[in-house]
């Protein structure tokens, strides 16, 4: 089979990404998918998208609901089959080697199913022994990620006992129980408390550290600020954009963003005397956003027009604006 | 970190695997995930489903074997009424126990608990997953069996050392009703279709020549109660009971060979289409 010379270690698929990066060749993908399509009936969820992910990337897929981020996750798993166009999960197409890119992978589902019939510990290590671990390897890894989780003094405690980011940790924990190259996460902070979420993006952090592949569909623009190396920005089944946050940033939105509120009535009609000021001007029920090189600078020139805004407010450009931008402001159902 | 070395059992597994990503040859990772999860809970429903028979032949064969008195069996031999109902009782119970294991349980393990959708994003394949549920029902009606057949013997209704083979036909039986009971729970959705399993059941529990022989009915409702599978294990245990064997014990055994085959392929392809779409 051609499996096993697939089969490099983690240190010498870096070794070798970095040999290549050296010589200027290609990188090394560990995920490969071109013209991927996915339908479900008449409904297209999918529709046609390609992207590259290279060993070692944090690589975001985001978009609103029902743009197809989940679809695709399944795809990479293994448990959806697309319908058209082609997929390689390091070298293999899930739909044929199913369990084999399976036992690289590790996932962490929008919903936490954990083993509720089980204890927290033992949770770990039957979900090892899915992937045909023996016990001498799991119980060990078992410590370490409760650990690696801060959820050692929880071993023995039953799932049901813990709060929903004990839960998510306890869920990545055991999405990393095979060593996965690649770490799918499908909102992994959504529904958690700030302080959840920051020890989440800790671990996460280092997680790429240890060069594990991440891929993760977030709704936090914030969150994918901080995780992401490269994302894509999905929308109806179609990439609308593609970089590293900053660069998208840079293309779809200017280095500030000014916020005026003149009071819900006249937003619309001072937006039509604001023309001008800025590169771009965007009037909402509720504020007007001048898009701008120089924050400041754009209010002098609002100020200078006589209009006397009841708040202001600079501040930097954020993912935010561009996914907004992208994938527009009307509510997806 | 260490990093798992090449030629791991995982590979080693896929290397040597069949059926495609349907299979991964490690049915024994689900059944050992079933016996802790029974370990920490589900004792007192395990306790009533071995009871609940032996509470009916209690009832019935010694309450209403008192005014019955004895009655014809298999072989035209006169049996006391108890021992004439305890095979049937039997199985009925690897019916219940199979299914009660293959149908609710799997049923909120599908909807609720999202058990095989976790399973199915590891090296598991589907019929791995199917192959360690029906092996946990039919390990359930194999304990129920045992017990039944120790209260029969208690109760001195069992005169040859082949009703010992009542066991594992008991479990041939509960294998035939998990392996189905399995795959038609897949298309189920919600509890109200659910409660259509009991309507089957009842009827069949009560009908199927379990209390009184078949002869009782006219000819097309024999010939509808011979169809269905109740009857087959009622009649086999009935036989291997008094040590009674015929031509007819070969077609039971081969009814419930067929189901088995047929339950297990519709079970596998459910899940495939449910959890592989």
């Amino acid at each position: 089979m051609v499996w096993v010379p697939e089969l490099v270690s983690n240190e010498e698929l870096s070794s070798k990404q970095t040999s290549t990066q050296s010589q200027g060749e290609q990188m090394q993908y560990v995920i490969t998918a071109e013209n991927l399509t996915k339908t479900y009936g008449d409904v297209i969820a999918v529709d046609g998208i390609s992207f590259s992910v290279p060993a070692g990337e944090a690589f975001g897929l985001l978009g609103p609901n029902g743009a197809g981020k989940s679809t695709t996750m399944k795809m990479i798993g293994g448990v959806s089959q697309r319908t058209s166009g082609s997929l390689s999960i390091m070298g293999l197409d899930p739909e044929s080697h199913g369990p084999e890119v399976r036992a690289h992978l590790g996932v962490v589902p929008q919903q936490d199913n954990l083993d509720e019939e089980l204890k927290v510990r033992d949770n770990l290590l039957v979900y090892g022994r899915y992937f045909g671990l023996p016990m001498s390897y799991l119980r060990p890894k078992a410590d370490e990620l409760l650990e690696f989780a801060q959820l050692t003094d929880k071993a023995k405690s039953k799932v049901d006992a813990l709060s929903g980011g004990m839960k998510r940790r306890l869920t990545i924990a055991r999405s990393l129980i095979n060593e996965p190259r690649i770490l799918l996460l499908d909102e992994p902070t959504t529904g958690l408390d700030p302080q959840a979420r920051h020890i989440l993006w800790d671990r996460l952090f280092r997680l790429k550290e240890q060069g594990v592949t991440l891929i993760l569909t977030t709704h936090y623009m914030d969150e994918a600020e901080q995780l992401c190396d490269r994302l894509i920005v999905v929308d109806k089944g179609r990439i609308m954009a593609e970089g590293s946050p900053a660069s998208l940033i840079r293309e779809y939105s200017t280095r500030e963003v000014l916020e005026l509120r003149f009071g819900s009535e006249r937003n619309a009609t001072i937006g039509a005397e604001l023309e001008g000021i800025g590169e771009r001007l965007e009037t909402l029920p509720d504020r007007v956003l001048i898009y701008a090189h120089d924050g400041e600078a754009a209010l002098e020139q609002v100020s200078a027009r006589g209009l006397r805004p009841l708040t202001s407010l600079v501040r930097r450009s954020s993912l935010e604006d561009v996914f907004l931008r992208l994938t527009g402001r009307s509510l997806v159902d | 970190m260490s990093t798992l070395t090449e030629g791991h059992s995982v590979t080693e597994a896929a290397r040597n695997r069949r059926f495609g990503p349907m299979y991964s040859r490690n049915v024994k990772a689900v059944i050992a995930r079933g016996l802790m999860a029974t370990k920490s809970s589900n004792w007192m429903v395990m306790l009533s489903g071995f009871f609940e028979p032996v509470l009916y032949l209690i009832s019935m064969g010694v309450g209403l074997g008192a005014i019955v008195g004895a009655v014809e069996g298999p072989g035209g031999q006169e049996i006391s009424y108890a021992a004439y109902i305890a095979p049937a009782l039997l199985a009925v119970s690897a019916m219940n126990g199979a299914i009660y294991d293959s149908t609710w349980n799997v049923f909120f393990k599908m909807n609720f608990a999202k058990l095989y959708q976790g399973m199915l994003y590891t090296s598991l394949g589907p019929l791995d997953v199917a192959m360690g549920e029906i092996f946990l029902a039919l390990l359930r009606g194999l304990l129920y069996a045992t017990g039944f057949t120790a209260v029969m013997g208690l109760m001195g209704l069992i005169t040859t050392p082949w009703a010992i083979l009542m066991i594992p036909a008991s479990v041939l039986i509960a294998f035939g009703f998990a392996s189905f009971g399995m795959g038609i729970t897949s298309f189920m959705k919600t509890f109200q279709q659910m409660d259509w399993i009991n309507f089957v059941m009842l009827p069949m529990f009560l009908f199927s020549a379990t209390f009184y022989p078949l002869s009782v009915y006219p000819q097309y409702i024999q010939w509808f109660i011979q169809a269905m599978p109740l009857w087959h294990g009622v009649e086999l245990l009935r036989q291997i009971s008094v040590r009674t064997f015929s031509p007819a014990t070969a077609i039971h055994i081969g009814y419930y060979l067929v189901m088995i085959v047929l339950g297990v392929l519709l079970t596998a392809g459910r899940l495939r289409k449910l959890f592989l779409k």
